[in-house]
């Protein structure tokens, strides 16, 4: 394998060998000041043990994850990395200003695909893309939600791959998950190196859950009456995202509903209390829509309340997010958004995204082709890291397979160059090296416009060499810090 | 509060208690095996162990015997055995992650914290710890659990579900224990052997009540006293009459302005063992008067999933 350069986010352009190097001429980006000082002053051994004490405070508080595949029930925990990720002010108020920007074109963009299709007829997207695209929910059209917000909560995926250049890797518009480890990993942060925190100027990010409920509440339906009720709904103790689930009804002390909690009546959405029925305005609900509701989808779904989609579409109750939005997050749509920022907004993208090569197009295609063993290939309707090619890694028969896949199904590839994803110093066996990390900051949208609260989820990607972060494929987590201006 | 909720919350109760329960009679059975008490056998201990338990088919259908071994088995690691502290905690665990948002943070650390200490636990485990031990840490969990939750969580209507899962458990427990031990210990009472101080002070100690029993009686044991105690005094925090008031009172509170037929219930239970005098039980029959009592903690339990969780 050749060298590659990337850009370690403490101590600044590197190669996996020359790192060790680097580390001893001390040149520090200066967002990290703090941190390398902490790491230098601080005892080994007791780094080690604050590790384990992390470990512990995760399991004792049930922070995990239930893993498909495995034996039902399994709960893990996502390894968490004591030296925190940082960014400076500056970087985040650019990466915040892009983001809610790109979220501002997704919504308008939803709203325009279940209304007017002004989008298609202006040839920004082709109708094609539209019809035969199975997460465009036919059931949406015609139907205004509260404030036109389709996407309240957002979780898009950033990797950095220069000082100055962030690229948007995913949109994740449907039930996007990992805020709780952003809650968590601060809280276990804050309390294994409270010292660290009076020296560095970070800002909070525990308000996050205070501006959820608030968003929450903004989107009520017109006929809510009162104080809007809120419910986070659930599929259950043996989703991956559980844990999660709790957490946030938890924070918001609002009830955590599964669908055998909820009922419809009268064009209202209740759910069974002990004290009798109560009326449901908003639910945040944690579970596809394919499973929402099996009388209009999935009839043998028994995750979902019957009529819930009739209520809905009366503007009975409000869904958060809203149906349908997969239909502008899956990976053909991607390279599109460049395109609706400046068809909806008439703005330039503050936030740009990765080259993307659509194999549906034929030029891209033969070059996509051609170019295999330097590109990653990823299946359009895919999620999680399954069934992806990364070129440079791959053995000729994985190569010749996607040469075939992709020759079958254009529309459903799409290919991106290899980027040299930016790296943070992490603890690994070999003590402390850089490891390649991303990041996933999370946009809430109500009625009165979005917020970004400054942090997100940094997830690292423990292997040597390796880029795959997600948790399901044994990445980790570190607390992600913007620093104050 | 979601149905769902106070389902798990009054079986989180439920299952925290059995599992204290259980440490309790354990320990007990244990504690008198060794003693080789004039009358008793190590085996009889057991049996009567097992029988305060309702004889669970699983025992036999599991192949155990009742040996020392096989019981402890039984009772303390067997995930199988719904009568294991085992199968409680992780029971009263699996009840309370669907309670994450119900219940206080400490409250969830502490049941997870147990269950995560028992998880791996085996038999050889168990040797090394001394079952005895063992039988103490689970008690003191139960405690710290009861004390977790007055201490951090709002006394509400989720407070009242699990109160009520409690004292339904622990007045069955009670009711379970002092019929088995009445009835092997029959007969005993004009003993010189001070076999009686030994027997009916072992009942005593497994419900937390001997030193109680002193501090009330001043006087040696005796079986009738005994059988007070643990039914009909009112201070007596394990005794049937002081769950069934704790029950009834919650209840009321639950009810709001609804008139539900648990709280009949309950109120009945409560009156049965408020007038009760102790020589009239006994001359009635102890085990005819605590069939009936297990009866109705049967029944109550029954029509509190009626008048809570089915509300629709």
């Amino acid at each position: 394998m050749t060298t590659t350069t990337f850009l370690d986010e403490m101590y600044g352009p590197s190669t996996l060998e020359g790192f060790a190097e680097q580390q001893k001429k001390g040149q520090v980006r200066t967002p990290y000041q703090a941190i390398v000082q902490w790491l230098k002053a601080t005892d080994r051994t007791l780094l080690a043990t604050k590790r384990e004490e992390a470990d512990l405070i995760f399991r004792r508080v049930g922070i995990t994850f239930n893993v498909y595949g495995d034996q039902a029930g399994t709960e893990r925990l996502i390894p968490f990395d004591i030296i925190p990720r940082v960014l400076a002010a500056d970087e985040w108020s650019r990466l915040a200003a892009g983001l809610v920007q790109r979220v501002k074109a997704l919504n308008l963009f939803l709203h325009d695909l279940y209304h007017g299709q002004e989008v298609i007829r202006a040839g920004v997207v082709p109708e094609s893309h539209i019809l035969r695209n199975s997460l465009f929910r036919p059931e949406m059209k015609g139907v205004d939600v509260p404030g036109n917000v389709y996407v309240h909560i957002a979780g898009i995926d950033i990797v950095r791959v220069e000082e100055g250049t962030f690229y948007v890797l995913e949109d994740n518009l449907r039930t996007p998950s990992g805020v709780s480890y952003m809650l968590q990993n601060r809280a276990v942060m804050m309390r294994l190196f409270p010292q660290l925190f009076a020296k560095a100027r970070v800002a909070p990010v525990d308000h996050y859950c205070h501006e959820l409920l608030r968003t929450l509440r903004s989107v009520a339906p017109a006929t809510a009456e009162g104080e809007p009720t809120v419910v986070v709904m659930t599929p259950g103790p043996h989703n991956s995202a559980y844990f999660e689930h709790t957490f946030l009804a938890e924070q918001m002390g609002v009830e955590l509903a599964e669908g055998q909690d909820l009922f419809v009546r009268d064009n209202g959405v209740y759910m069974r209390t002990t004290l009798g029925p109560r009326r449901v305005d908003v639910i945040y609900r944690r579970i596809d829509d394919d499973s929402l509701d099996p009388l209009a989808f999935k009839p043998d779904s028994m995750l979902g309340v019957p009529g819930l989609l009739s209520v809905y579409r009366n503007g009975g109750v409000t869904l958060a997010n809203a149906i349908g939005t997969g239909v502008a997050d899956d990976k053909s749509s991607y390279p599109y958004v460049p395109d609706l920022i400046k068809f909806y907004l008439d703005e330039t993208p503050i936030l740009g995204n990765v080259p993307t090569y659509r194999c549906s197009k034929e030029g891209d295609r033969a070059y996509v082709i051609e170019h295999l063993h330097e590109l990653v290939v990823k299946q359009t309707q895919g999620s999680g890291g399954y069934g992806m090619l990364i070129g440079p890694r791959s053995t000729r028969e994985e190569q010749e397979k996607f040469r075939a896949l992709i020759t079958a199904h254009p529309d459903g590839y799409i290919a991106q160059p290899t980027l040299a994803l930016s790296s943070c110093p992490t603890f690994v066996e070999e003590g402390i090296a850089p490891r390649h990390i991303d990041l996933r900051p999370f946009i809430l949208t109500g009625a009165n416009g979005s917020v970004v609260v400054p942090g997100g989820l940094t997830r690292v990607a423990l292997t040597r060499g390796s880029l795959v972060v997600n948790s399901s494929q044994g990445g980790g987590t570190k607390d992600t810090w913007v620093l104050r201006p | 509060m979601l149905s769902r909720t106070a389902d798990n919350l009054y079986w989180t109760g439920r299952y925290i208690e059995r599992a204290e329960n259980l440490a309790r009679v354990v320990d007990v059975s244990y504690r008198n095996a060794l003693l080789g008490l004039a009358g008793a056998s190590p085996e009889g201990e057991w049996r009567d162990a097992l029988a305060s338990l309702g004889s669970p088919p699983q025992f036999n259908e599991r192949g155990y015997s009742p040996t020392e071994a096989d019981l402890t088995r039984f009772f303390v690691v067997d995930t199988e055995s719904p009568c294991s502290i085992k199968f409680c905690v992780r029971a009263a665990r699996e009840n309370a992650r669907a309670l994450r948002a119900a219940i206080s943070t400490e409250m969830w650390e502490s049941i997870n914290t147990t269950w995560l200490a028992v998880r791996d636990l085996d038999e050889a485990g168990l040797r090394a710890r001394g079952l005895r031990e063992f039988c103490d840490w689970v008690k003191d969990r139960s405690h710290l659990f009861r004390g977790v939750t007055h201490g951090t969580t709002l006394h509400d209507d989720a407070f009242r579900f699990l109160r009520v899962g409690t004292f339904l458990e622990r007045a069955d427990g009670t009711a379970r224990l002092l019929d088995t031990k009445y009835r092997s210990l029959e007969g005993m009472n004009a003993d010189p052997t001070g076999a009686t101080y030994y027997a009916w002070g072992s009942v005593l100690r497994q419900a937390s009540a001997f030193r109680a029993y002193h501090q009330t009686y001043h006087d040696v044991i005796t079986p009738r006293r005994v059988a007070e105690m643990l039914l009909l005094r009112p201070e007596m925090p394990r005794s049937l009459r002081f769950c069934a008031t704790q029950v009834a009172d919650h209840l009321d509170i639950l009810a709001g302005s609804r008139d539900l037929e648990a709280q009949r219930l309950a109120g009945e239970l409560h009156a049965r063992l408020r007038f009760a005098r102790i020589d009239r039980v006994l001359a009635a029959g102890l085990h005819d008067f605590l069939e009936e009592i297990l009866g109705r903690i049967a029944e109550l339990s029954t029509q509190l999933a009626q008048d809570f969780m089915m509300t629709i």
